[in-house]
């Protein structure tokens, strides 16, 4: 019973990082209606950045305090650069086409970055951990913990109640709502459907890169990174109910506590425990947790 | 007429061409071992069916000979490409039993878990698969007879070349039997193939068993061309590449897969060549175009060709 509240708070610290990986391929399924392979080169170009740059400020001697700032303006930067251009040049051209065609032209974008990221950063891992050794650690219940990896929950947690907010209470997320419940409607009522298409998928490309960011300082970056994000990202989005913000939240949370779980019983199986849920949710649930079945057309 | 030629050409020249450059020949051996599982994934395609997950049937057939081969012992070609066909058709079953249920993003992605397991366990159970180590596979006598490596590269490649042509004939006629007409159709609209009386499962398990048995013979091949074998095979990218041939190369016709995978397999090595670190960008670019601009894929130009001069 002594290991309930550290495979608890372990686990927890596991979902935020998963669910900064699930939660903007999710946004972006919902407004886009593309499942986006080229999501986990985003996350794995925004560790890169904030590794890089990172590493540049703090050799030039700047306080340990900098790196917050940094894992986020480098997040911002990837989406800003890549974001809109992304969409505008290749995903735009395969709204309502075929899924196949859309996971396809993902996965060709996926395999352009997978070179690009080995061309500009070289393939040698990169550590920055000046985030962690700056926050230092506590002691719960006579367990040590890394304080990071509790910040990391606690932004987790407000990540969801800012997109909460900002779907809710914003002109931008009002018009992403309508968009997503019709994008004819909203059209013929002067939504630039085009603008809220952009931005959508500007925000996923910033929670990815975001994501990557903040796993940096404790796992550091090297290739095939992205390629194991984006599986395990397809499978929190999948459990949650492709589309379902809150729900990739308790996906996530679910399977960060499998996985610590079966860290603790059976250490062989933690890689599949994610897969396995999934198969278990998805073989009781077809379309997730929190999805609603679409209706078949005659 | 003139389609058939072309392919007719096409082999000739797959034939011929390793002859001229023998560094080749093991090269175009990977093109047929992709391209089987290509086709595979292929015929499921015509459903509208996209697996990220064929790489599990690709290891299975792989995993197969390496297994007969380190532990069983049975070095002999054609036992071994039975049983890899026949190991992976009964995977296929048992995992399509689950897979025909599902549709668009929801196949896709169950494929991907059930692979991504499958990756894991290969790449776990260190007793049984040797773990990232992978498994070292001899090189097998072929009926009673042991050959030299260069003699059995060369069996194998122009025997897996008549076996394609074989396969290809028979995936022709089953895609044209009312069997693999009802897939197009299951695309199309299912709930009017069921009104007319079609149990869209059997037809969709038949196809994936069939997809199934057919990335199973591929990952034979290439284990046995190779000589060695990693859990990558299962890796969800592995997958990712075969889907990119098979729309490389079209879907249109069964020749389709083959020329996806001669494309691809030919950058590759040209690519590790003269250009090592950008040959997923040339890959990459190439579906980007193939997708915008030749929407039935490389074999589309073939068909093009002929369907202009037999209308004339």
């Amino acid at each position: 019973m002594d290991l309930i509240l550290p495979m608890l708070v372990d686990g927890l610290a596991a979902s935020a990082l998963i669910f900064f990986i699930a939660v903007g391929l999710t946004l972006v399924f919902s407004v886009l209606r593309v499942l986006n392979v080229a999501h986990g080169s985003f996350y794995a170009i925004g560790a890169y950045v904030a590794v890089v740059i990172g590493g540049f400020v703090m050799s030039a001697g700047a306080s340990p305090w900098l790196s917050f700032p940094i894992l986020f303006l480098s997040a911002a930067l990837v989406a800003a650069l890549l974001g809109p251009a992304i969409e505008r040049t290749f995903i735009r051209f395969t709204y309502g086409k075929p899924e196949a065609v859309q996971i396809l032209v993902t996965f060709a974008l996926f395999l352009i970055f997978e070179d690009l990221q080995k061309l500009v950063f070289g393939v040698q891992a990169y550590y920055q951990d000046a985030a962690v050794s700056v926050l230092g650690i506590s002691d719960i219940g006579g367990i040590i913990y890394l304080n990071y990896q509790l910040l990391l929950i606690a932004l987790a947690v407000l990540t969801v109640l800012a997109l909460r907010l900002l779907m809710r209470n914003t002109r931008l997320g009002k018009m992403i709502v309508a968009v997503v419940a019709d994008p004819e409607v909203s059209a013929t009522l002067g939504i630039d459907t085009r603008r809220v298409y952009a931005a959508a998928f500007t925000i996923g490309v910033f929670l990815a890169a975001l994501g990557g960011a903040l796993a940096s300082p404790n796992s550091g970056v090297a290739p095939g990174l992205g390629a194991e994000a984006i599986v395990l990202g397809f499978a929190v989005a999948a459990i949650g109910g492709l589309g379902q913000i809150e729900g990739a939240a308790i996906a996530a949370i679910i399977v960060g506590i499998a996985r610590v779980v079966a860290i603790y019983e059976m250490p062989a199986l933690e890689p599949v425990a994610p897969y396995l849920v999934m198969l278990a949710v998805l073989l009781v649930r077809p379309y997730g947790l929190f999805g609603a079945a679409t209706q078949r057309r005659i | 007429m003139l389609q058939l030629l072309i392919i007719g050409l096409l082999v000739a020249a797959f034939a011929t061409i390793p002859v001229a450059f023998p560094w080749l020949a093991f090269v175009f051996t990977l093109v047929l071992a992709k391209g089987f599982a290509a086709l595979g994934v292929a015929i499921l395609l015509r459903a509208g069916l996209i697996s990220i997950g064929h790489a599990l049937f690709y290891a299975i057939g792989a995993y197969t000979v390496g297994f007969l081969s380190q532990g069983a012992g049975v070095d002999l070609l054609i036992p071994q490409l039975l049983a890899a066909a026949a190991i992976s058709g009964v995977a296929g079953l048992l995992v399509g039993l689950f897979m025909v249920r599902y549709r668009g993003i929801f196949f896709a992605m169950l494929n991907l878990a059930v692979s991504m397991v499958g990756y894991t366990l290969l790449s776990k159970l260190y007793n049984v698969t040797g773990g990232t180590d992978g498994l070292a596979i001899a090189t097998p006598s072929v009926l009673g007879m042991t050959l030299s490596r260069e003699a059995f590269e060369h069996l194998l490649l122009y025997g897996g070349l008549g076996l394609a042509v074989v396969v290809c004939i028979v995936a022709h006629r089953y895609l044209k039997s009312p069997m693999g007409e009802a897939l197009s159709a299951v695309e199309t609209n299912e709930i009017r193939l069921e009104y007319l009386g079609i149990a869209v499962p059997r037809v969709l398990l038949f196809a994936y068993v069939g997809s199934a048995i057919l990335a199973g013979i591929g990952g034979a091949i290439h284990a046995l061309a190779v000589g060695h074998i990693t859990p990558d095979l299962a890796y969800w990218t592995t997958s990712g590449q075969l889907v990119l041939v098979a729309v490389l190369g079209g879907i249109g016709g069964v020749v389709g897969p083959f020329i996806g995978a001669t494309f691809m397999e030919s950058v590759r090595s040209f690519a590790a060549i003269y250009a090592p670190d950008v040959w997923n960008i040339i890959i990459g670019a190439g579906l980007l175009i193939v997708i915008f601009f030749l929407p039935r894929g490389l074999y589309g130009l073939i068909e093009r060709i002929g369907g202009r001069r037999d209308g004339q």
